[in-house]
C-alpha cells in the first residue's frame, strides 16, 4: 500500500479499530518500498527486521487510543543516529558506522511507539542542495525522475512525496527540509532553534541545525513536531520552552481572519521563477479572502543571507568534521606510512568533493589573516538580518513567500556549478541564521512540478505557522495532488 | 580571475583541513574557491559599524549538569566500529615516521 490517501489520523484509526494491524502495516509499507524504490532511491538502508519485530510487539501490547503515532512507520535522514543501524550520512566516511545510542529524537519517536522503517538517502554530511553529493545514489524527484528532489533532505521528502512512509525527519542547516518539501510537494517544517534537540544529530553547522518533520499534510507535521520537541539535556541549546500540542489547536480553516502578514518584496524580486512568484501571489490572495491583511514589507539585507551562511556553515563545518580521522571510527585509507597519513589520506579519500570544498571554505575563514574579515563580518551581517525579521514581525504575525526561487531542476544541471547551487538558498538560509521557525507547504505547480510557500514565524511561534499553513491547505487541493509512479495511479 | 587566493594558498589551507589535492584538483578548486570568496566579498557592503556579532541563537545559557557516567560497558560495539582493534585497543599504524630511519 502507499500512503497517498492516509493520513495519520485516519491510519491511527484503522489500527485502533484493529481493520489492521502494526504488523500487516509495516509488511505492506515494505513491499511497496521495495516496488517503488528501483525508480525512486530515496532509502540508503532497510531496518526491516527490527521493525517487523517492534509491529509485533506493538500489537500484543494492543494500539492505545491515546498513542496517535503508534504503530505507524517513519523513514530517518541518514545523519540521525539509530542504535545498532548502520548510520553514514551518505559518506564514504561512514559507509560501514553503526552508532551505539540512539539520537534523542529517534528515542522519542521509539517511545511514540513510531517504526523505523529505514535511513534515507540526503546530500553528504548534509551539504547540498539536490541529493546529488549522495556518496552512494541519486535519488528522484517523485514528480519527474529526470529532476532532482533537492536537499540535503531530498531522501525523506522523496519517500513521503511517492507515498512509501507517512512521515519522514529532515534536517535543515540552510533549507534542506524546506527546498526538498517544496520541490517534492510535501509539507516540511525548520523548527525555531533549540525546540527540537540535536543530540545525535551528526553535526553540520551546530547553530543552525535543526531536525524536522515532513509529511503530506500539515495536521500531520504538527502532531509529529510536538512528539520530536522539547528540552534535552544532551543538548545544552534545546530550549525548555513548553511544547504545545501543535495539532490540537488545527480545526479551524479560517483561523488566519484578523492576522497580519508581511510579503517582502526581496522574496519576489530577480531570480524568483515568474510561475513560482504567481503562486505566492495567488496564497497571498487566498489569505485576504481568509480576512488576513497582506503588507508588503521589506528585508533589505537578505541578499547577504547566502554569503554570510557559507562562511559561518563552513567554519561550523570545518570545526565539525576534524573529528573525521580515521582513528577511532569511519574510513581509514589503506597504505600509510604513519599517523599524519592517517589523518590526511582518509580524509582525503573519504569526504566527497562538496564536502572538501565547505572545509577549505571554513579553514580558509578562520584562518589566521582572515579571520575578521570573514568570519567576524558574517557574524556580524547575522545580526543584521535578524534585526531586519525582529522589524517585521514586531507588527506581522507571520512572514510568507517562496521557498526557492524555482521549481525543481534537472538531474546534473548545477551539480558542477556551487555557486549557482549555493543560490538555491537565498530564501531559506536567513530564517536558520536567525534561528526562525519556518514551514514549507505545496502551493501550486508550474510544468506540472510543484512550487513551494514558506511561511515564517516569531521564535517559538510554530503554532502560527501551523495554523496559516492548515487555513490555506483546508482552502486549496493542491496538497491533494499526487505523483504518477510506476502505473500506480 | 581576481586572485583573492592563489594555489599556494589552497595548498597552505589544505595542510591546515588535514586535507591534500592533486595537481588537477588544485586547477579546478583554485578558481571556484577564488569565485566563492568573491562572493563573501559583497559582505562589506553591509555596514556592521557598532553590531554585536551573533554566535548563536538558543534560548538557553550555560546549562550545567552532573558529570555522570552511564551508557558505559560498551567498549567492544565502539571498537567494532574502529578501523582496526586489538586486545581492547584501537590500532593505529607507528607515530614515529619509520621510513626516515631508513634513509
Amino acid at each position: 500500500m502507499n500512503y497517498f490517501d492516509k493520513d495519520l489520523a485516519s491510519l491511527h484509526a484503522d489500527l485502533v479499530a484493529k481493520k489492521m494491524s502494526a504488523k500487516e502495516l509495516t509488511e505492506e509499507t515494505f513491499a511497496n518500498i521495495k516496488a517503488t524504490d528501483p525508480q525512486i532511491d530515496a532509502f540508503l538502508n532497510l531496518n526491516e527486521d527490527a521493525a517487523l519485530t517492534q509491529a509485533t510487539k506493538i500489537d500484543e501490547q494492543g494500539i492505545n487510543a491515546d498513542q496517535p503515532l503508534a504503530g505507524i512507520p517513519v523513514g530517518l535522514k541518514d545523519n540521525i543516529v539509530t542504535n545498532g543501524l548502520t548510520t553514514t550520512a551518505a559518506s564514504k566516511m561512514l559507509e560501514n558506522f553503526k552508532p551505539v545510542y540512539d539520537a534523542t529524537v529517534t528515542e522519542k519517536l521509539a517511545n511514540a511507539q513510531m517504526i523505523t522503517v529505514g535511513k534515507t538517502n540526503m546530500d553528504e554530511f548534509a551539504m547540498g542542495g539536490s541529493t546529488e553529493n549522495s556518496a552512494f545514489k541519486t535519488t528522484k524527484n517523485a514528480w519527474d525522475h529526470t529532476k532532482v528532489p533537492g536537499g540535503s533532505s531530498g531522501g525523506s521528502a522523496a519517500a513521503v512525496a511517492s507515498g512509501q512512509v507517512p512521515v519522514a525527519l529532515g534536517s535543515d542547516t540552510g533549507g534542506s527540509i524546506r527546498q526538498p518539501a517544496a520541490f517534492n510537494g510535501v509539507v516540511g517544517i525548520k523548527p525555531t532553534y533549540g525546540r527540537v534537540s540535536r543530540w545525535g544529530l551528526i553535526a553540520f553547522g551546530s547553530s543552525l541545525d535543526q531536525i524536522g518533520p515532513m509529511t503530506r499534510g500539515v495536521k500531520d507535521n504538527a502532531t509529529v513536531l510536538s512528539a520530536i520537541a522539547g528540552h534535552d539535556e544532551h543538548d545544552l541549546t534545546s530550549s525548555t520552552q513548553a511544547v504545545p500540542d501543535f495539532a490540537a489547536d488545527l480545526n479551524d480553516a479560517t483561523s488566519v481572519k484578523g492576522m497580519r502578514i508581511g510579503l517582502p518584496k526581496e522574496f519576489l524580486a530577480e531570480g524568483v521563477n515568474d510561475d513560482v512568484k504567481q503562486a505566492i501571489l495567488a496564497a497571498a490572495d487566498t489569505y485576504r479572502q481568509l480576512g488576513a491583511t497582506v503588507d508588503e514589507v521589506s528585508l533589505p539585507h537578505n541578499k547577504y543571507g547566502v554569503a554570510a551562511y557559507y562562511i559561518i556553515a563552513s567554519s561550523e563545518a570545518s570545526s565539525n568534521l576534524q573529528r573525521f580521522d580515521g582513528i577511532r571510527y569511519g574510513y581509514r585509507a589503506d597504505d600509510v606510512q604513519n599517523l599524519e597519513d592517517v589523518y590526511v589520506k582518509s580524509r582525503s579519500e573519504g569526504f566527497g568533493e562538496e564536502v572538501k570544498r565547505r572545509i577549505m571554505l571554513g579553514t580558509f575563514s578562520l584562518s589566521a589573516g582572515f579571520y575578521d574579515a570573514y568570519f567576524l563580518k558574517a557574524a556580524k551581517v547575522r545580526t543584521v538580518i535578524i534585526n531586519d525579521f525582529k522589524a517585521v514581525l514586531k507588527d506581522h504575525d507571520f512572514i510568507m513567500g517562496p521557498v526557492a526561487p524555482t521549481t525543481a531542476f534537472g538531474i546534473g544541471d548545477e551539480i558542477k556549478d556551487p555557486i549557482t547551487m549555493y543560490m538555491n538558498d537565498v530564501l531559506t538560509i536567513p530564517v536558520n541564521l536567525a534561528g526562525l521557525p519556518g514551514l514549507s507547504l505545496p502551493a501550486g505547480f508550474s510544468n506540472s512540478l510543484p512550487v513551494g510557500m514558506q511561511l515564517i514565524g516569531r521564535p517559538f511561534d510554530e503554532s502560527t505557522l501551523y495554523k496559516a499553513g492548515y487555513a490555506f491547505e483546508q482552502n486549496t487541493d493542491f496538497h491533494l495532488q499526487v505523483p504518477t509512479l510506476g502505473g500506480q495511479n | 580571475m581576481a586572485n583573492r587566493i592563489n594555489r599556494e594558498q589552497v595548498q597552505h589551507v589544505a595542510g591546515l583541513a588535514k586535507l591534500e589535492f592533486t595537481d588537477a584538483e588544485l586547477d579546478a578548486f583554485t578558481p571556484q574557491l577564488d569565485d566563492i570568496i568573491g562572493m563573501f566579498e559583497t559582505l562589506s557592503e553591509v555596514d556592521t559599524e557598532g553590531v554585536d556579532v551573533t554566535s548563536n541563537v538558543s534560548d538557553q545559557l550555560n546549562v550545567m549538569r552532573e558529570d555522570v557516567a552511564d551508557n558505559w560497558g560498551q567498549s567492544s560495539a565502539l571498537l567494532h566500529n574502529a578501523p582496526d582493534a586489538a586486545r581492547g585497543f584501537v590500532k593505529v599504524p607507528a607515530i614515529i615516521d619509520e621510513s626516515e630511519d631508513n634513509d
